[in-house]
């Protein structure tokens, strides 16, 4: 196994909602051009730490994090940095997809639009390559101008896949990103993921268990707010080091 | 630091194009928003200056229990026409409120949803129609009306109940503005109602029946209790609605300055007395400041009315989503 | 079994009283419109709607209401134009920037309240303020009077449509790096175009319906106005003038006026729901 180059790195890492703490002194790192899985129980903080990697937490109310997240060693949370680049840098799935209210081709083209990405004689060609990578663009290519609300649930999540690596993220974020898909939806994305790992950084909440096994190399399994094992797949999966994380393995929680 | 070195780039910071023409977005929304509040306080502050050399003129008491009414002798009794409003007002929610409540429990506990969803558009429309065209149906309809058969009718009574008694030869009075107001404000009263009755928890509805009690019950006991401070207060905005319309009052009301003594006397609403008489006033002496002063006392009535209505009313919408 | 029951009876006198009053609201909008049909429809007529009025028009010569028609467009588009202006960006970017704060209860509350004011209100400070700056009755005067008039039903039916935008949608902007500003206009904006559309209408509806406010401020003149300085005639006031005429004829113009005017209010209410239709194949349910 070729030696981790983090990407991205979590220092000290702690969230809060108020008064209640989320995720407590998380330190991880997330290895380039590899699949983080990040597993737990649920209400154990994934999904928070998964925020707190794009800022997605500031969008929540009364939200407050501290520490720091370096991408690329940088701190994202310095108040020199343009949100809306850190952001671009990382693509988002969420649970449900949610198409933005226009057509396919324009639900792509957003974000290169937005960010300026490439000349207006390009676009159309890029929208074509970004929906033959997510896997879309044999079921779409004879309706681009139609609304994007008209695909199937499992097609949308593509359309999002489509989408988020459009505007040449480094990271693609993925928070359960199959969970309300179909079983072969849900494949079909599995699938880009092992594929999109090539040119991207991976990291996915999963609370499936044989998700992380198919896909994942590099495992943080957190319980009640903080990481307790952190490492490769193989390790964490088959040799964990942690009372937790073998109780967790063997489907005790 | 060696890991990243190759790697390193280029998070832009801050004030980046977008960002910049985001924070002046920002800025320029900063001072829309003050313009509602804004424009609230220089209309108060305009109409007040404007009001003040009459207000300042005479004692308060005197302008608004005064029964005189003659610009040209400086004469500026505001009672005729307070008292005009509220009586057409008055006999405008007499007709309103029972319908209109039954009409918003029918559609919200009674009707079948198909019925539910032809309504809505059917009272936009009503709430749509100009204020002018419910004048002229008034003015064809309900003035004849009046004017043929219910004051005949009932005005043989009028030694008995003094509120039937006729002295107006014509149908232009109290009755015929108040029927054609309680048209025009049914359907503002009827959504706000319906809206309020919707936000009732069904469980409450099923707790009821469940004790076998009928669905009038159901409504007498659980639904209306809980839904009371709501309707009273799509009430209030109706009745503010019906003290501020103009232009169908104006047409069907009469437009005499006296204190009316029952429903079929002519009456002069306040805003019939601005519609009327402004632009016309300039070579009289305080005449304008009089008028704006009708213009104040009427933004100020309807005023605490909204203020009080919407308050209530956003508590009970709010608490229910 | 057949027990009479009090609960019964009046469960059975309260429907029908029920059913009376929802009857009534309706009955009362069909006999409104049976009325101006009525009238309107013998009184419409080419010359009526393609003529300004002529000589001796107000005694019941020739001429039609063009000036009104022409007049009653410019004051709407105009005032709704205005409204939107300032109406529009304050809608969409309270709900981004400050959707939940005491500020935007503050505005929200002051746009309600400004919904409230009536709109001979308006009129008289329109008139007021005119007066302080030398302006004299113009169609200058009567949009900008309109517009505050229309601002407050605009900007709230707006806000209330785009309140209701999940918030997942504007989150799904941010992640592919949008500014507030951005996802504001390129995002929700589509999103809620078929409310925004209906707002707009609702606007425009009851800015060309009021009367009370351009009574004074807008004027009343018999020709097709040159400039944003001269008085202009509508259709409201003119039905208000015709009718109040002593002459069968020129009330017949009054009757023609307030058809047309209730065809519009039909028209708009009709087309907006049309319009929201073809706006709304984009937004995501």
């Amino acid at each position: 196994m070729s030696r981790l180059i983090p990407h991205l790195e979590t220092q000290n890492l702690s969230a809060y909602y108020g008064a209640t703490k989320a995720i407590e002194d998380v330190s991880i790192i997330i290895p380039r051009n590899q699949i983080t899985v990040i597993i737990g129980p649920s209400g154990c903080g994934k999904t928070t730490l998964l925020k707190c990697l794009n800022r997605f937490i500031e969008l929540e109310e009364h939200a407050r994090v501290e520490g720091k997240v370096l991408l690329n060693g940088e701190d994202i949370y310095s108040p020199l940095i343009d949100v809306t680049e850190v952001r671009k840098k990382s693509g988002l799935l969420a649970q449900r997809p949610y198409p933005l209210p226009m057509s396919i081709f324009d639900n792509v083209a957003y974000g290169m639009r937005i960010h300026g990405l490439c000349s207006r004689r390009e676009l159309a060609q890029k929208v074509q390559y970004y929906l033959q990578v997510a896997g879309l663009w044999e079921e779409v290519k004879d309706r681009l101008h139609a609304p994007a609300s008209q695909l199937s649930i499992g097609q949308q999540q593509r359309l999002c896949l489509a989408r988020g690596l459009a505007v040449e993220p480094e990271i693609i974020l993925g928070d359960e990103p199959t969970s309300a898909l179909d079983p072969i939806s849900a494949q079909h994305i599995e699938q880009r993921l092992i594929e999109l790992k090539q040119q991207y950084t991976v990291v996915l909440v999963s609370h499936i268990l044989r998700q992380a096994r198919r896909l994942a190399d590099y495992v943080v399994f957190m319980y009640m707010g903080k990481v307790v094992e952190a490492g490769p797949a193989q390790q964490v999966l088959n040799h964990p080091q942690h009372e937790r994380t073998r109780a967790y393995l063997s489907g005790e929680f | 630091m060696g890991e990243y070195g190759l790697l390193m780039n280029n998070l832009r910071i801050l004030r980046s194009r977008r960002a910049k023409l985001d924070s002046w977005v920002r800025r320029i929304f900063w001072m829309f928003s003050a313009l509602p509040f804004l424009l609230v306080l220089t209309i108060l502050t305009a109409l007040w200056l404007k009001a003040q050399p009459l207000l300042l003129a005479h004692p308060l008491s005197k302008l608004l229990l005064g029964e005189a009414w003659r610009p040209q002798k400086g004469e500026f009794g505001f009672l005729p026409f307070i008292s005009g409003t509220i009586w057409v007002t008055g006999v405008a929610l007499f007709f309103a409120v029972p319908i209109c409540i039954l009409t918003a429990v029918y559609l919200s506990e009674y009707a079948s949803g198909r019925v539910q969803r032809l309504v809505k558009p059917l009272l936009d429309l009503l709430a749509a129609i100009p204020s002018v065209v419910y004048g002229v149906w008034g003015v064809l309809t309900i003035v004849p009306w009046v004017e043929e058969s219910v004051a005949p009718a009932l005005g043989r009574w009028g030694d008995i109940c003094p509120i039937f008694a006729s002295a107006n030869p014509t149908g232009y009075s109290v009755l015929a503005g108040g029927v054609v107001l309680a048209v025009m404000i049914a359907p503002f009263i009827v959504a706000i109602a319906y809206e309020v009755l919707q936000t009732v928890p069904a469980g409450l509805r099923q707790a009821s029946l469940a004790l076998g009690a009928t669905r009038w019950q159901t409504v007498k006991y659980a639904v209306l209790p809980r839904a009371s401070t709501g309707i009273f207060a799509s009430v209030i905005l109706g009745c503010s609605r019906a003290l501020g319309e103009t232009m169908a009052v104006l047409m069907v009301a009469g437009n005499v300055a006296q204190v009316p003594r029952s429903i079929f006397d002519a009456a002069y609403p306040l805003p019939a007395l601005i519609a009327n008489n402004y632009g016309e006033m300039m070579s009289i002496p305080l005449y304008d400041a009089a008028l704006m002063t009708a213009s104040l006392i009427l933004f100020l009535i309807v005023l605490a009315l909204n203020i009080f209505s919407i308050l209530a009313l956003r508590h009970v919408l709010r608490e229910s989503e | 079994m057949a027990k009479w029951k009090w609960q019964n009876t009046e469960e059975k006198v309260m429907q029908v009283l029920m059913l009376l009053s929802f009857g009534l609201i309706v009955m009362s909008l069909l006999l409104i419109l049976f009325t101006i049909l009525s009238k309107g429809l013998p009184a419409l007529s080419w010359e009526m709607i393609s003529q300004t009025p002529k000589g001796g028009f107000y005694f019941g010569k020739e001429g039609g209401i063009l000036n009104a028609i022409v007049g009653s467009l410019y004051l709407a588009l105009g005032g709704t134009f205005i409204a939107f202006l300032f109406g529009f960006p304050l809608a969409l970017l309270l709900n981004i920037y400050s959707s939940k704060t005491a500020w935007a209860d503050l505005v929200r509350l002051s746009l309600d309240i400004l919904w409230g004011v009536p709109s001979i209100v308006y009129g008289a400070f329109g008139f007021t303020v005119m007066i302080f700056l030398g302006w004299k009755a113009s169609l200058l005067g009567g949009i900008l009077t309109l517009a505050l008039l229309e601002l407050p039903i605009m900007t709230r039916a707006m806000d209330e449509v785009i309140r209701r935008v999940p918030p997942e949608l504007p989150r799904a902007a941010y992640a592919l790096g949008s500014t507030n500003s951005e996802t504001a206009f390129f995002v929700i904006t589509r999103q809620v175009l078929p409310g925004l559309a209906t707002a707009v209408l609702l606007a425009f509806g009851r800015g060309i319906g009021d009367a009370a406010s351009v009574l004074f401020t807008a004027g009343y003149t018999d020709r097709i106005p040159d400039s944003l300085f001269s008085p202009v005639a509508s259709l409201p006031l003119a039905v208000f003038f015709q009718l109040g005429t002593p002459f069968p004829e020129v009330q017949q113009r009054a009757y023609a006026a307030a058809l047309i005017l209730t065809l519009t209010v039909l028209g708009i209410s009709i087309f907006s729901r049309g319009i929201s239709y073809f706006l709304g194949r984009h937004s995501i349910r």
